[in-house]
């Protein structure tokens, strides 16, 4: 046991140090910045608008990306054995079809239901009151 | 480096195979298995946003911080991650000072993680205090949809559902933490000869951090 613990420790020294550390930091800065940027452009676009679903897509990949530098060099996986990355990163894929399938079975229940539910249509058309001022922020 | 270890001789015994000790090889799977936890959650969350008509407008539901008021969206949800991403990264620090067996910088970068977390908690339950006098709970939404017409609880009880399963987790972060200090303060990892524990704390919080990236970009970005 000792000698494993050992043969670990002197092992373990790879990837940048401190250096790394700190450019990860502003790269995932700039990520976020970057989102929270597209985030407040989005608020002046057309609801269900073309290029609102576009900047959707741009702000998924860039969460995509600030995904993979916290598991690659925070949690330091990109510097284990590729065999130990397989076992994590493998099984993952199963997200895959996990949100196509799901969201695509979302969308065709709502269809669905607009087409042969009127009821639900209609419904779901039906403007909210506006709510007087001052009745926020009363505590039930 | 790690890849000379391809040779035949990984297959004569003695060698640690994934050069990882076994907790942190266990805490990994364990990190696994939670993703899908909060990957299922998140999934039904689109689910069910692709099967309604209509859904809040983020950016009017979450625009209010302290001390400023309304009328300024993802201002103290930014303020939240930001806190969130630098709590990572002195933990990050701390698992590099524990390499160097350096105990007053594990002290230091832990103390630095534990006000982080904290600052975050503290936030996310001024924002949850706020929605419920507003009105939003979980079977309760005040907020209309984008075109104004009448939305369905979904909203909330998603909302709610997630990100307290999300707090829950930097809850325990936080007391997880909390316990790494008090022993690296005992000097039990100095008597073990190692900081492998800091690393699987670490492990634990960054996987938080993850789960709030998604969490961030899900509910108040998209």
């Amino acid at each position: 046991m000792e000698h494993t613990l050992a043969s670990l420790e002197e092992e373990h020294h790879v990837g940048g140090g401190r250096k790394e550390i700190y450019r990860v930091t502003i790269i995932l800065s700039v990520l976020t910045a970057l989102e929270l940027g597209l985030g407040f452009a989005m608020m002046y676009m057309p609801y269900e608008s073309l290029e609102r679903h576009l900047f959707k897509g741009i702000i998924l990949i860039l969460m995509l990306s600030k995904a993979f530098y916290i598991v690659g060099y925070f949690m330091h996986l990109k510097h284990e054995i590729r065999n130990m990355v397989m076992t994590i990163v493998v099984p993952l894929f199963l997200f895959v079809w996990f949100i196509i399938a799901f969201l695509a079975d979302g969308n065709s229940f709502r269809n669905d239901k607009n087409t042969w539910d009127r009821g639900h249509k209609e419904r779901s058309q039906q403007q909210m009151p506006t709510k007087e001022e001052g009745s926020t922020h009363k505590m039930e | 480096m790690a890849t000379t270890a391809t040779t035949p001789r990984m297959w004569n015994g003695g060698r640690s195979p994934f050069n990882l000790e076994y907790g942190k090889v266990m805490m990994w799977y364990f990190l696994m298995s939670d993703s899908f936890t909060f990957g299922a959650l998140l999934i039904a969350y689109g689910t069910t946003r692709f099967a309604t008509n209509g859904w809040p407008n983020p950016n009017k539901v979450f625009d209010k911080a302290p001390f400023i008021g309304g009328g300024f969206p993802l201002v103290y949800v930014s303020f939240m991650t930001f806190v969130l991403i630098i709590s990572s990264v002195t933990m990050v620090l701390a698992v590099h000072e524990g390499h160097k067996m350096n105990r007053k910088g594990v002290v230091k970068y832990l103390i630095l993680t534990i006000i982080g977390g904290l600052i975050f908690l503290g936030s996310q339950a001024w924002e949850w205090t706020h929605l419920y006098m507003e009105g939003a709970w979980w079977g309760r939404n005040p907020f209309p949809n984008y075109d104004g017409t009448i939305s369905t609880t979904n909203f909330t009880n998603f909302f709610f559902t997630i990100t307290g399963f999300h707090g829950f987790h930097v809850f325990s972060g936080v007391v997880i933490n909390i316990i790494m200090l008090i022993m690296t303060l005992k000097g039990t990892f100095d008597r073990r000869g190692h900081y492998l524990m800091i690393e699987k704390a670490g492990l634990y919080w960054h996987f938080v951090d993850l789960v709030w990236v998604f969490v961030f970009t899900c509910f108040y970005l998209v």
